[in-house]
């Protein structure tokens, strides 16, 4: 063995009842190095990391920490190895302060608050971190909360540091924020091991690829002598084409009229300004911006989720007639065929519950059809099956607990069903997060295949190379304004790039 | 004036009783365990409370002293409330059998044995068991001077009542403390709030939630005790005690999870429950008087979910059991 590896892992096999997470894992790590773990949705990198971060015990195989045998029975241990791990659902206490989520579970004698928040705010400067030690974790943003992990795990002087999909819900500016601190952590001379789905990040980021595809392993690779296709194959298992189709179709009808829609928010700040399109049917509107640039509110306000302070929304019917939405409960709006896929920055919070199966959750969309008091499962049977085939979803079978499925699989739950309830207009929001490279490309077929039926497709993404691949025009949002609206095909990544930072108004009409 | 203290001075017997009742609950669901057997607990401290001061009056005789009396009363109590709670801990976090149900069980349980030691001295001792009134007077004893509860108005309520409210003033106080300005109260809390993220920062959430849930059981019993050795004078009378193990989960709710606020919020508890006996509203039945404490609770729930205030809801895993390798 290579002595010089900071933690190696050998035959690890995990197994949750039936299902194998971990079948015989091998993977090493050097310090100074970046691993990047690289695998489909449900193939068991979770669940890897957290056998070496103490929340769970390998059922068989071996952990070694610089040459010699380590045990991990619990995060503590796992500290006092100098293992930290930000998880993929964030582990903060809501109701304590960033610095008393900071210091929890640590015992340097007398609890010292004040302390605690010069040494947090030591720590950020250092790596050029922002936030606010004093500031309750409810009050802030996915980044921030994310900060605050990745802060937790500085300061416990950690030098093995796991990152679950840290990217899956920042922006890209954000993403390049933390890519710049890994970087750092890199050269202090800490390894570092990230999951992320996207090829560009691991390409971008990493030293070393591990692959694992289905609990196995299939191999290791230097990320110098590979590249974004020969991973995606070796992933997959077969080779898979990393184009996006897009057709052109024959006769776009608008569809959705939107005008100077105005939003306020609880505070009474402005959400949306004066925001105005138009979807039409057989085609897919990008909508880019910031995150919390609006989009959130757009597609909540148009879905009748949001209060809207003024404007209008109409929906065009086939025989040229528009119906207002605005004023309609979100239950009526969903009956004029306005769908809405929107992707929760916590995905089990909004649209599932954790406890019911695949079945159970399709029906939340459908019981109100079942006659009298009782209800129908064989639709929603049926639609179960049809998801977890069209979209792979790993699963032991439709009745299992989506809760204990992975990260990636409850999302495809989650969007498969908006996708399946035929709708008119079909909204997505983030509806890759957190996806593989395969499975995202599964739903930009669907999407596709949505659009050429004739539907209007309304998609709001963060990855500007998706958005101008997918989409037939692209609506930009900033601070709430529109800042522009442009032809998918003829625009420029610098372009959209340059409206979402900047509001210049150079309204290049599509 | 003078029914007004009155009043006020019954109030604060009684409610001395509650808030004994909800600090220990309030300890126990900050853990994240909602311990519904409150009612048994407190059964068990006043049965267990009252034997340990009678036999021990028993074996010393006229030589029995009060203060040493009070202390052994106490300490039956918390034995008898840890070891209900301590079943209650096996039960729910070891085996992690489903919370509601343990807690009625215990409930149950808890007032059938408080039931049996009741009866069991009852009938063994040849029909009544009451302490001395040597020992009567200590319990109920004010531990000011007069001179102090003379003062007009104030001395009154503020002076005349027993060791047992200040001393529980003194915990609320103290479980404040603990929970605002020390580590383990923050680790407590987090363990309550979400036990999966206590468990990842390398907090014992298994110690965490025993140690809390035991301690608490066994300061929700001296509430118990408390009642059997003032309200009830000294004799075993389980009518009296039944429904207080619920108030004081009702009152937990009231005071929002924060043990200052029992203070006040145990004496208004107390008040409610006792104005049937002093202030009379011709047409309305007594009854309808007991359950104002639970519409007061209804409204306060009412009031704070609507101001949405993140600070001031139950711990958010309360009633949840944890399991690590679960998601
Ligand atoms: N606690 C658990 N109980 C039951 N099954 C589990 C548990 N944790 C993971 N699994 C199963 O193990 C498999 C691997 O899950 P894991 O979360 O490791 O995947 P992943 O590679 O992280 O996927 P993703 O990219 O979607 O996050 C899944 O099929 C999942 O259903
Ligand atoms: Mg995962």
């Amino acid at each position: 063995m290579d002595a010089k590896y900071a933690i190696e892992m050998h035959g690890i096999t995990k197994r949750f009842g039936s299902v194998t997470a971990n079948d015989g894992i091998d993977l090493g790590i050097r310090r100074g190095e970046v691993l990047a773990l690289l695998g489909e949705n449900g193939s068991g990198k979770t669940t890897l990391m957290n056998m070496l971060s103490g929340i769970y015990q390998p059922d068989e195989g071996q952990i070694l920490k610089d040459g010699s045998p380590i045990y991990i029975h619990s995060p503590r241990e796992a500290f006092e190895h100098g293992i930290g791990m930000i998880h993929q659902h964030y582990k903060l206490i809501e109701v304590f302060t960033a610095a008393q989520n900071i210091i929890l579970g640590l015992n340097d004698g007398r609890m010292d608050l004040a302390a605690a928040n010069r040494k947090v705010a030591g720590i950020c400067e250092r790596y050029g971190f922002d936030i606010d030690p004093v500031k309750k974790v409810y009050d802030m943003s996915v980044s921030q909360k994310q900060t605050i992990e990745i802060v937790k795990v500085l300061y416990r002087g950690a030098d093995i540091l796991i990152l679950d999909e840290p990217t899956a819900v920042l922006t890209p500016q954000e993403t390049q924020k933390l890519f710049k601190v890994l970087g750092n952590m890199k050269a202090d001379g800490k390894a570092v091991i990230i999951i992320t789905h996207k090829l560009h990040e691991v390409m971008e980021v990493s030293d070393k690829v591990t692959v694992l595809r289905k609990g196995r392993l299939v191999g290791t690779v230097n990320t110098s002598e590979t590249n974004p296709q020969a991973l995606t194959d070796m992933m997959v298992g077969h080779a898979v084409s990393l184009n996006i189709d897009r057709p052109l179709c024959s006769n776009p009808r608008k569809k959705l009229v939107v005008e100077n829609l105005t939003c306020l928010d609880a505070e009474g700040v402005k959400r949306l300004d004066k925001v105005s399109f138009t979807a039409n049917t057989g085609e897919i509107l990008g909508v880019a911006g910031i995150s919390g640039s609006g989009q959130k509110e757009l597609l909540e306000a148009v879905t009748g989720l949001y209060p809207i302070k003024e404007g209008s929304v109409r929906l065009v019917k086939d025989d040229g007639s528009e119906a207002e939405l605005v004023g309609l409960t979100p239950r009526k709006i969903r009956q004029t065929g306005v769908g809405m896929a929107f992707v929760p920055e916590d995905r089990l919070g909004m649209g599932l519950v954790g406890s019911m199966g695949m079945t159970g959750n399709m029906m939340l969309r459908s019981w109100r059809n079942g006659r009298g008091p009782f209800t129908r499962r064989k639709e929603p049977s049926e639609l179960a099956g049809h998801v977890l085939e069209e979209l792979e979803v790993v699963t032991p079978d439709v009745d299992y607990p989506v809760r204990r499925l992975s990260g990636g699989n409850v999302q495809k739950v989650l969007v498969g069903r908006e996708i399946a309830s035929e709708p008119e207009v079909l909204m997505t929001a983030y509806a890759v997060r957190g996806l593989d490279i395969n499975t995202s490309y599964t739903i930009y077929k669907l999407l596709t295949e949505q659009k050429m039926k004739g539907v209007a497709v309304v998609y709001v993404g963060e990855d500007l190379d998706v958005l101008l691949e997918l989409c037939d025009r692209i609506l930009v949002l900033c601070g709430g304004q529109v800042a522009g609206l442009v032809d998918a095909r003829k625009t420029t990544k610098e372009e959209v790039g340059l409206m979402m930072t900047q509001f210049n108004s150079g309204e290049v009409d599509a | 004036m003078s029914t007004l203290i009155a009043l006020i001075v019954a109030a604060v017997t009684f409610g001395t009783v509650l808030m004994y009742g909800t600090l220990g609950e309030i300890l126990t669901e900050k853990s994240g365990n909602l311990n519904l057997g409150v009612e048994g607990i407190m059964y068990m401290g006043g049965a267990f409370g009252l034997a340990g001061a009678f036999y021990y009056e028993k074996a010393a005789g006229a030589a029995a002293s009060g203060p040493v009396a009070i202390v052994i009363a106490i300490l039956c109590a918390i034995a008898a409330g840890m070891a209900a709670s301590a079943i209650y801990s096996f039960i729910t976090i070891t085996l992690r059998a489903n919370q509601n149900v343990t807690g009625l069980a215990l409930s149950i349980f808890g007032t059938g044995i408080g039931q049996f030691v009741g009866e069991y001295m009852r009938v063994s001792e040849g029909g009544y068991v009451a302490l001395g009134n040597g020992l009567k007077d200590a319990f109920n004893a004010t531990v000011f001077p007069q001179a102090l509860i003379n003062i007009p108005v104030l001395g009154r309520i503020l002076f005349s009542h027993t060791v047992f409210f200040y001393l529980a003033i003194v915990l609320a106080i103290v479980m404040h403390l603990f929970l605002k300005r020390t580590r383990w109260g923050l680790y407590l809390t987090a363990v309550g709030e979400s036990p999966s993220t206590a468990d990842a920062a390398g907090i014992n959430v298994t110690k965490y939630k025993y140690l809390a849930t035991v301690i608490g059981g066994g300061i929700s019993a001296i509430g118990g005790m408390v009642y059997i050795m003032t309200t009830a004078g000294c004799v075993w009378n389980h009518e009296g005690l039944a429904g207080v193990g619920w108030l004081a989960v009702a009152l937990v709710i009231f005071c929002m999870w924060r043990p200052l606020n029992a203070i006040w919020g145990s004496v208004i508890f107390g008040a409610m429950m006792i104005m049937y006996l002093r202030v009379l509203i011709p047409f309305i039945p007594t009854e309808l008087y007991k359950i104002l404490p639970y519409i007061v609770t209804v409204i306060v729930l009412i009031i704070t979910s609507m101001r949405n205030s993140r600070d001031k809801q139950p711990p958010a895993s309360l009633g949840l059991n944890y399991f690590r390798e679960e998601r």
